[in-house]
């Protein structure tokens, strides 16, 4: 690693508008995942800023980060991110521990968000006991319950086979279009971005290479 | 996060990995245990001591004298005080006040006075000396053989062991090995001795004119003469040690009952030289012992009798010293204790350092789906907190056990000496409070560091771990 300061994401001006659903397209390394973190409020910019409901996630503290993460982004990854050793109702009210949510409203909410993924059934499963289009939809359930506004998908579909991946990228098109929550995903693959995306970002080696509206074939199952 | 909710993530946190955590939990108590061990020997031990000595009777017992008794002693009361002559005596009256000041038990008079023992047709010369019915309990009878007095007016004897020794005609030459007393007291107890003693009896008022002598101001009328008696006793018991081991050379070695002495009326020393007084039936005592309920109140009720116009003392500072001396036994203990509970320390940073390692994916999805630094360093904190008590309770326990064990191992070997056995243990209340309140507060310093590392831990970086 060294010193040397590598800039994954140079240059890039971004807006997305409230409610879209936008998809970050690239090969790998070409910096579409360090600049969702930055959205996450993972990873602080060392330059510029990141604007998000009018606040500049770039200044602010450790804490007002988490904070950020907490209500106003809900993530979801490649490797789904569940907590092995807590079974899904565990994993799914997690956040709403760090949010101090009483205990018992806290049960009911985790087992709406499971019913609103199909998963009523596998609420005291552990992950590993599940495929990984439930863990997925698990994930999704997790990314809900603090009611973001915002919803961050990296490759989400990356370690599911077609047909699971198509019932997770329903899901998320339902959350945008029925809950107004703005999507930003990541993705390799253009078919999906094609299909779903209503704008198509394409980064390369850090720097913005095209950005374009999409019409998606909504409602097209495969 | 909240504390309920924290516990119970790291409670579950602890389970993942029971193996190592338990091992650490282990080490902790171990550490604790010995902690408790030594606490609990320096407390056992003390307690011992104060038991001994309180038993003694040398720290509950104010010696009071009539300052008549103190001439030329130059101590500083007498300087200041009335001057002796005039100073207030002695008498029952004195001795009923001190016995109603607050925390005094009893009050009871010296009697002593040396006479001439008859047993088997021998005379032995010997001191005699009156116990009250509560010097039972003083430890000197504590291995005596045979028996106490019946009651306070018995016509009864208990023996010395020496002086049972010169009965028999037993005394063993220098440096030779003692008889024992159940030896001593087989053949004497049940025996009877006769006691011939001096006694003040006083005398009808005589007329002048039946002596022969002129009238004169100062011819007070009353007077005493002394009669020879005899009085059969009874020997009920022989006993190992010296109760009065602190009065020296004027020891006795016979002791009868308190009330039967008094009622003997034995001329007392300081029957010359309270002339006048002899005569009445009340007479003056040449010192009182005082017990008091607790030796910690001895300054006060000595204090009160000095304040009467007598002179007391006592022995107090002696068991001040041993305070002193057990505080510092009590540092020692507590320092070699808490080594243990050091190393055990370590072994608490180490797992949770591992714990950091194996669970950074876990922490870096916590954070990301909302966890803030203090989220994770609390749960850190809880996990360090929560194998602390666990750690501690055992500890307590197993220190508990080790005491028990050694307790009853070391009273077989005394058993085996024929000492009595003794509680050389004691694991007092605030002992078990603070060795799990002290488990508790090692382990979070312990924690401080695994957890601020965790805390700090970079949530990309974290995510990436796989």
């Amino acid at each position: 690693m060294g010193d040397a300061l590598i800039r994954a994401v140079d240059g890039v001006s971004l807006e997305v508008p409230a409610g879209e659903f936008v998809a970050l397209l690239g090969s790998s390394g070409s910096g579409k995942s360090s600049m969702l973190n930055l959205i996450a409020g993972l990873d602080t910019p060392t330059s510029g800023s990141v604007i998000v409901q009018s606040h500049d996630l770039a200044k602010l503290s450790r804490e007002e980060l988490a904070k950020y993460r907490l209500r106003a982004v809900g993530m979801v990854f490649q490797s789904f991110n569940l907590i092995a050793s807590m079974t899904l109702i565990e994993n799914v009210e997690l956040p709403l521990r760090f949010a101090e949510v009483d205990r018992r409203q806290r049960e009911s909410m985790a087992r709406e968000a499971l019913e609103r993924v199909g998963l009523k059934a596998r609420v005291d499963h552990r992950p590993s006991q599940l495929s990984g289009g439930e863990q997925q939809r698990a994930a999704l359930a997790r990314a809900l319950i603090n009611r973001p506004k915002l919803l961050l998908a990296d490759e989400p579909t990356g370690n599911l086979d077609s047909h699971t991946g198509t019932e997770i990228m329903n899901m998320l098109r339902d959350f945008n279009r029925d809950l107004g929550m703005t999507v930003v995903m990541v993705t390799h693959e253009r078919a999906l971005a094609e299909r779903y995306a209503q704008r198509m970002v394409f980064l390369a080696d850090g720097k913005l290479a095209e950005d374009r509206s999409n019409r998606p074939a909504l409602g097209v199952q495969s | 996060m909240k504390l309920p909710d924290l516990t119970e993530l790291a409670l579950r946190n602890l389970r993942e990995s029971l193996l190592r955590n338990s091992l650490t939990t282990v080490g902790i108590s171990v550490g604790v245990a010995s902690l408790v061990a030594m606490l609990s020997l320096g407390t056992g031990l003390q307690q011992l001591f104060t038991r001994r000595l309180a038993k003694s009777g040398l720290f509950d017992t104010i010696y009071v004298l009539s300052r008549r008794e103190m001439r030329g002693m130059g101590r500083e009361e007498e300087r200041n005080g009335p001057i002796p002559g005039e100073s207030r005596v002695l008498d029952e009256a004195a001795r009923v006040e001190i016995e109603h000041l607050t925390n005094v038990s009893e009050a009871y008079p010296d009697i002593r006075f040396a006479t001439e023992l008859r047993f088997e047709d021998k005379p032995h010369l010997t001191t005699v000396s009156a116990l009250p019915q509560s010097a039972q309990s003083n430890d000197a009878f504590e291995h005596m053989q045979g028996s106490f007095f019946a009651s306070e007016t018995a016509p009864e004897a208990v023996l010395q062991k020496s002086f049972a020794e010169e009965l028999l005609g037993k005394t063993p030459p220098l440096g030779a090995p003692e008889p024992s007393v159940s030896e001593l007291a087989q053949p004497l107890i049940g025996k009877e001795l006769t006691m011939r003693y001096a006694q003040r009896e006083v005398t009808p008022r005589e007329t002048p004119e039946t002596r022969g002598i002129a009238p004169s101001d100062d011819s007070v009328g009353t007077s005493y003469s002394v009669v020879s008696r005899e009085q059969k006793l009874k020997i009920v018991g022989v006993s190992d040690l010296d109760p009065e081991s602190m009065r020296g050379p004027a020891r006795a070695k016979v002791f009868l009952p308190l009330k039967l002495a008094e009622s003997l009326h034995v001329m007392q020393p300081t029957d010359l030289r309270e002339i006048s007084r002899a005569a009445s039936d009340q007479p003056a005592y040449s010192s009182i012992s005082v017990r008091v309920k607790n030796p910690s109140q001895i300054q006060s009720v000595e204090d009160a009798i000095k304040k009467m116009g007598f002179t007391a003392f006592s022995i107090v500072d002696a068991s001040r010293s041993l305070q002193q001396v057990f505080k510092v036994l009590y540092a020692f203990l507590g320092i070699f204790g808490s080594l243990a509970l050091a190393v055990a320390s370590i072994g608490i940073v180490n797992t949770l350092v591992m714990a950091i390692l194996e669970r950074r994916r876990e922490i870096g999805i916590m954070k990301a789906i909302g966890a803030s630094d203090a989220d994770v360093r609390k749960l850190f904190f809880a996990e360090a907190g929560a194998m602390g008590i666990f750690g501690g309770v055992i500890g307590v326990i197993l220190g508990w056990a080790i005491g028990q064990v050694i307790n009853f191992g070391t009273n077989i070997y005394l058993k085996s000496q024929s000492i009595p056995p003794e509680h050389f243990w004691a694991v007092p209340w605030w002992l078990v409070g603070f060795a799990i309140g002290f488990a508790f507060f090692v382990s979070l310093v312990s924690g401080l560091y695994p957890a601020d590392r965790a805390a700090r831990l970079d949530p990309v970086q974290a995510l990436r771990y796989e």
